[in-house]
């Protein structure tokens, strides 16, 4: 039986290293041409999201909409000043990755967390986070956990393919105690897994669990504990290789952010044209030489705001309190009001 | 006399069935037990479901009706029927996909219509597929539509017949290539048909996606809907050779034989002689196959695209109407069982209908 076993997982492994090496070796001459002369020369910018309620779905209507696919549009409306030259194509945890390897996607805005070994060893670049996010445990009351370190022997549920993953078993490893995962690939099967008491608890990015609580048809039958696990820093991906692409990412997030310090919304943004404030009118492209200097429409960040408003109005209005999700901004909010969301400054 | 409308010997044939049921019901203990088992699970269940269902719905209005209500929610359905059948689609352009539904019906009322079945057939099947596929992507007229934006039913049953119309030309060849004297042709056709059901669809639809864009120079790699198209095809194709293997080996050698006396050449003897009667004769499980293509086709799901299920899906992912799966995927489970059922009565139907052309 060992021998068998040492053969087999020999194999598997060959099979494997076999697969990444001709893989690399393809994905060098695909990363050659930089993405952004593929962007201009397609007319559209490739998006791969994900599908969660609030963060990527599309209506009624088929059009997609939500936190992550407004940054898209943003991205859109940086490169080509029209917010719906960009495609959006949903991908599964598990396929998103590698479909942004092979050069599927320009950008991944489907949640993807910022790992080191991601950067490292798959070569991703990642743009500034757009949602801070900790992975959290959605538990049966009928326990009586009050904490996550009181979970004992339990049976949890986790999404395969993500970072919850390792979590889960690296926070178990600390605490000293025992716990069977479950692996649930539908986020569907996910919730059902834990309403029909297959799994005690459910561990996912804390935000994701908040939605899905409301959906369980007892909600006050399961409780969110307060700790979190991990940092989920959910950032922009985009594949190594194209540095420009990278930077217009970056400061397209970053023109959101400094438009909420700034206090300019979609409404008031007109008023702010005649702005006295230096650092305004080269945020606005009144003064269009920092726009000139780097090669950018020097409205971008004016026609961005104009178009979608700042980040605190994306927010509200895909998943914040303006929106049937309701989230509290929590860490999401500018620096200047105790959160996390910092902009470079635009000169 | 007739005995149909003797009253006695009618009442005596009711009499028979009633005793058998009533033997069937009651008979044994053992089957006393059963009867009184289902007969409390049904109480248990219907009653709930079918308040769940119809009594306590909600037919119409907003997801806030249906939140102060404890049964199902058919408004969310009529809200989002739009989405399901043709998903991503541009709505201003929806006339598009309901065409093709349209032209896809009629064809295959035309095709499961025996008088139809001449080489004309053939053509028509061609020039409706490339139609249908231009009409999607708007090449013929108005705006051109990425393969991204195909969606809902429409995209399932474009899919499904096109991978099947495409397998088929694929499948016959095959199929003679395994039946052929030449070595090498045949251990073509073998490894093919074998490696191709040794592995399961999704990881076919995998390397569609990820590796065969990695493999082709920049630029180079085919939209990623024709990439899982191509991938469906060659995985029907394998399925689908066998089934015409198993067709050809039921037509008797005589009958190529005679032929090859008469003066036919190879192919004249293939398409006059031999696929007509191989075809007819496995019409039973090319329909079998092709509600296994059409059930498999969800599987395209896993790469993004957005067919009838993973429409239905995401319908119930929308803030606004969030949550209603079950109607979601009850409402497609109709679709696709309607949709199977009238393929299998089709078979029976043809299987009576040609047994009694025979005979």
């Amino acid at each position: 039986m060992r021998t068998e076993n040492g053969r087999h997982r020999v194999w598997r492994a060959t099979a494997a290293a076999g697969l990444v090496a001709i893989a690399t070796l393809f994905a060098n001459g695909v990363q050659a041409g930089p993405t952004l002369d593929k962007i201009k020369e397609r007319g559209t910018i490739k998006v791969g999201v994900g599908t969660s309620p609030g963060f990527f779905a599309p209506d009624s209507n088929g059009k997609w909409q939500g936190f992550f696919v407004e940054f898209g549009r943003a991205l859109a409306i940086t490169v080509f000043n029209d917010p719906d030259k960009v495609e959006f194509t949903s991908s599964s945890p598990q396929q998103r990755l590698p479909a942004l390897q092979s050069g599927e996607f320009d950008i991944l805005l489907s949640g993807v967390t910022q790992t080191v070994t991601r950067a490292f060893k798959l070569g991703f670049h990642f743009g500034p986070t757009i949602f801070y996010d900790g992975q959290g445990l959605l538990v049966n009351k009928s326990l009586g956990v009050t904490k996550g370190s009181e979970l004992d022997g339990a049976t949890i549920g986790v999404q395969s393919g993500t970072t919850g993953e390792l979590n889960i078993a690296d926070f178990f490893r600390k605490t000293g105690h025992k716990f069977t995962p479950v692996t649930i690939e539908d986020s569907n099967e996910f919730l059902k897994a834990l309403e029909s008491g297959r799994v005690d608890a459910l561990t996912q990015d804390a935000s994701d669990l908040a939605l899905r609580r409301t959906l369980l048809a007892k909600p006050d039958d399961y409780v969110l504990l307060p700790e979190r696990l991990s940092k989920e820093p959910l950032a922009p991906a985009i594949a190594a290789g194209d540095d420009r692409w990278l930077e217009i990412v970056n400061w397209t997030v970053y023109a959101t952010i400094q438009a909420e310090e700034f206090g300019i919304t979609k409404d008031n943004v007109d008023t702010f044209l005649n702005s006295e404030d230096p650092a305004i009118s080269r945020f606005l492209g009144t003064d269009p030489s920092l726009g000139e200097a780097i090669g950018l429409d020097p409205k971008f960040a004016y026609n961005i705001v104009k178009t979608l408003g700042n980040y605190g109005e994306i927010f509200d209005r895909t998943i914040g309190k303006g929106s049937p999700v309701g989230f509290e901004r929590g860490y999401n909010q500018p620096w200047t009001q105790g959160g996390l969301l910092y902009s470079p400054p635009f000169r | 006399m007739n005995s149909a409308v003797d009253p006695l010997a009618r009442k005596m044939k009711w009499r028979q069935i009633w005793q058998k049921w009533l033997y069937g019901l009651f008979g044994t203990p053992l089957n006393t037990l059963i009867t009184v088992f289902v007969v409390a699970l049904l109480f248990w269940t219907v009653p709930s479901l079918l308040r769940w269902l119809f009594l306590d719905a909600t037919w119409t209005g907003s997801a806030k009706d249906c939140a102060s209500n404890t049964g199902a929610c058919w408004a969310f359905i009529g809200a989002k029927l739009r989405f399901i059948l043709f998903a991503l689609y541009p709505p201003e352009l929806d006339w598009r996909p309901t065409l093709v539904i349209g032209l896809l019906a009629s064809l295959l009322v035309i095709t499961g219509t025996p008088k139809f079945w001449t080489r004309h057939l053939v053509y028509l099947w061609i020039g409706v597929v490339i139609l249908m596929w231009m009409l999607m992507a708007g090449t013929l007229v108005g705006p051109k539509v990425p393969t991204s934006r195909w969606g809902g039913l429409a995209l399932t049953l474009l899919i499904s017949v096109v991978g099947f119309a495409c397998a088929f030309p694929i499948a016959i060849l095959l199929a003679l290539a395994r039946r052929s004297k030449m070595g090498g042709l045949r251990t073509l056709s073998i490894l093919f048909i074998e490696t191709v059901r040794g592995v399961p669809m999704i990881a076919i639809l995998y390397v569609a996606m990820l590796l065969v864009p990695m493999m082709l120079p920049a630029g180079f790699s085919p939209d990623a809907l024709v990439r899982a198209q191509i991938g469906l095809t060659l995985f029907v194709a394998a399925y689908l050779a066998e089934v015409i293997r198993a067709g050809l080996q039921s037509v008797p050698h005589g009958q190529a034989e005679a032929a090859s006396a008469l003066g036919f050449g190879y192919w004249h003897i293939v398409r006059l002689i031999v696929l007509p009667q191989a075809l007819r004769a496995v019409i039973p499980a090319l329909v079998n196959l092709a509600i296994g293509i059409l059930l498999n086709s969800t599987l395209v799901a896993v790469i993004g695209i957005f067919d009838l299920l993973n429409a239905a899906k995401n319908a119930a992912n929308d803030p606004v109407w969030l949550g209603f799966y079950d109607e979601s995927y009850i409402f497609v489970g109709l679709i696709y069982f309607s949709l199977c059922y009238s393929a299998s009565r089709y078979s029976l139907w043809l299987e009576r209908h040609l047994r009694a052309v025979k005979s």
